[in-house]
């Protein structure tokens, strides 16, 4: 109960009454009528909902969505566990552990460190965008996919299997590159380009 | 005493007093970088060329000016010296250049690298480099060697600072390493690929401004920036057991000796204080350990937060 009915936080307040209901208001039916109308009306109009995910809204071209870790033209894993994506993270929401390469691996990773474990916490990050910035390597992009609902927190800590991208289907992240990046990567003087 | 000018400022500084050693009484940004100069180490110096300035005035009795830029680690001090650092043009593009010449054969693996971010080549060049290279030949490359079980060598990374062949000189009454061959095909190595085992071996990780001696218990173990470090000591018989410990959590990555604000460190710590403790229990911890402002350690850490006033009358009511 408001102590002091002069005080009103918005102008939409109403002051309700125990005032006694006429006879039509007791009939119920007029009020029942009216609702529905309303309801059929939404029939008419537009719709407001798409019906993902087989509908997606259109998103832009420099949309930072869910992260993918690279593989170089050979297949190798580009990530070196330089740790600075996980620097840059303001929400510090990206953990590495890093791990030598052995002779047998050389197909597997491009650099003698790779990231043995690389992980992403999803309910952490706030997609800025700043890992990509900071990686040396180009491995590290966001893409315009979404992160999927999940019923338990931890699956939202995404590992290596989420984050690399399939051998056989790569993932295109050449929407992200702005002219200035490509005529960055062809500069063969950029000593990590060669 | 010795009146010397440095970037304008004077000092009073004894007879023998190098250039360098003077710049850094006074301090700041005047002060010439380092790479090979180290001063525990005698005859360090005069190797990278990094720290050379312009003399414009040789001394008070003979005020000619010194024909080249001389190297400041090596050139001691006159009466009435006028030395140029960095507000001279000159220095400023001889030091461009070193910087370009040692990166020459650097292989700028510095994301795999353990000693990125405390690297001093890789602050110089962040400082005095450009961010392209002119250089279109192959690097001059070799293999990486184990140095005993606990060191390991990167030739590829090294600047011939000569650093560790004088701290193994000087530290250990056995040196088995040095330099070989000549020239761009100079390399350092133990004779016949020979084992380093002494005592105070270890040191040659902490003297090497580059990553070409790492520590190979921590090898990739962790990033340097990630870590905490803490200054701690313990009673050891063979060394003053003065140390900076690295925590993440309440784990020990490494120990190394204390460098102080130039990477050089004062007190130089044995091979068991370095190697075999990694226990924070073997420990007495002193506190955190000073870090260099521009340091990228520093990052991530709130440091010198300023209470905000309103806060403590709060907090008297609470208490």
């Amino acid at each position: 109960m408001n102590q002091n009915p002069k005080i009103q936080l918005t102008n939409r307040s109403k002051v309700v009454s125990n005032k006694e209901m006429t006879f039509m208001e007791r009939l119920y039916l007029p009020a029942i009528l009216k609702g529905l109308y309303i309801t059929m009306s939404h029939f008419f109009k537009k719709e407001v909902t798409i019906q993902y995910p087989e509908v997606k809204r259109p998103v832009s071209d420099i949309y930072r969505g869910l992260h993918v870790l690279k593989r170089d033209d050979e297949g190798r894993e580009r990530c070196t566990a330089c740790g600075l994506c996980a620097l840059s993270c303001p929400a510090e929401a990206i953990t590495m552990v890093a791990a030598e390469r052995t002779d047998d691996e050389l197909h597997l990773y491009r650099e003698e460190k790779y990231a043995s474990i690389y992980e992403i916490n999803m309910l952490r990050c706030i997609f800025c965008g700043n890992c990509e910035t900071a990686c040396p390597k180009e491995a590290i992009f966001l893409t315009d996919r979404f992160v999927a609902s999940e019923t338990k927190r931890n699956a939202f800590v995404y590992g290596k299997d989420k984050l690399v991208e399939p051998k056989d289907a790569p993932i295109d992240i050449s929407k992200r590159q702005t002219a200035e990046v490509k005529t960055f990567k062809l500069d063969k003087s950029k000593s990590h380009n060669k | 005493m010795f009146k010397v000018t440095i970037d304008n400022q004077s000092i009073e500084v004894e007879a023998g007093t190098t250039i360098l050693q003077a710049a850094r009484l006074i301090g700041g940004d005047i002060v010439p970088p380092a790479m090979c100069y180290h001063s525990e180490l005698k005859d360090s110096g005069g190797k990278c060329r990094t720290c050379m300035v312009k003399v414009v005035q040789g001394s008070e009795k003979d005020p000619r000016p010194m024909p080249k830029l001389v190297a400041s680690c090596r050139t001691e001090v006159m009466d009435g010296m006028v030395v140029q650092n960095i507000t001279s043009p000159e220095v400023i593009d001889a030091r461009k250049a070193v910087v370009e010449f040692l990166l020459i054969n650097h292989p700028l693996d510095c994301p795999v690298c353990d000693q990125a971010g405390e690297c001093d080549l890789q602050n110089l060049s962040y400082e005095h480099g450009t961010n392209a290279s002119r250089y279109e030949e192959e690097k001059r490359t070799y293999d990486k060697i184990d140095i005993g079980d606990k060191i390991q060598f990167h030739p590829n990374r090294c600047i011939l600072c000569y650093r560790c062949v004088y701290a193994a000189d000087q530290l250990t009454d056995n040196r088995v390493h040095g330099i070989l061959y000549r020239g761009e095909k100079s390399e350092i190595s133990t004779f016949v690929h020979q084992a380093i085992e002494n005592d105070f071996s270890g040191n040659m990780i902490d003297v090497c401004p580059v990553g070409a001696l790492t520590d190979k218990t921590f090898r990739f173990k962790n990033r340097v920036w990630f870590l905490k470090p803490m200054e701690a000591h313990r009673n050891c018989t063979k060394c003053s057991g003065k140390s900076t410990i690295w925590f993440r959590g309440n784990e020990v990555y490494r120990v190394t000796g204390r460098k102080d604000t130039y990477g050089e460190v004062h007190d130089f710590i044995c091979n068991e204080c370095r190697f075999d403790k990694k226990q924070a229990s073997d420990w007495t911890i002193e506190g955190p350990a000073t870090i260099v402002p521009s340091s990228v350690l520093n990052q991530n850490h709130y440091k010198n937060v300023v209470i905000p006033s309103v806060i403590n009358p709060i907090k008297e009511t609470m208490e």
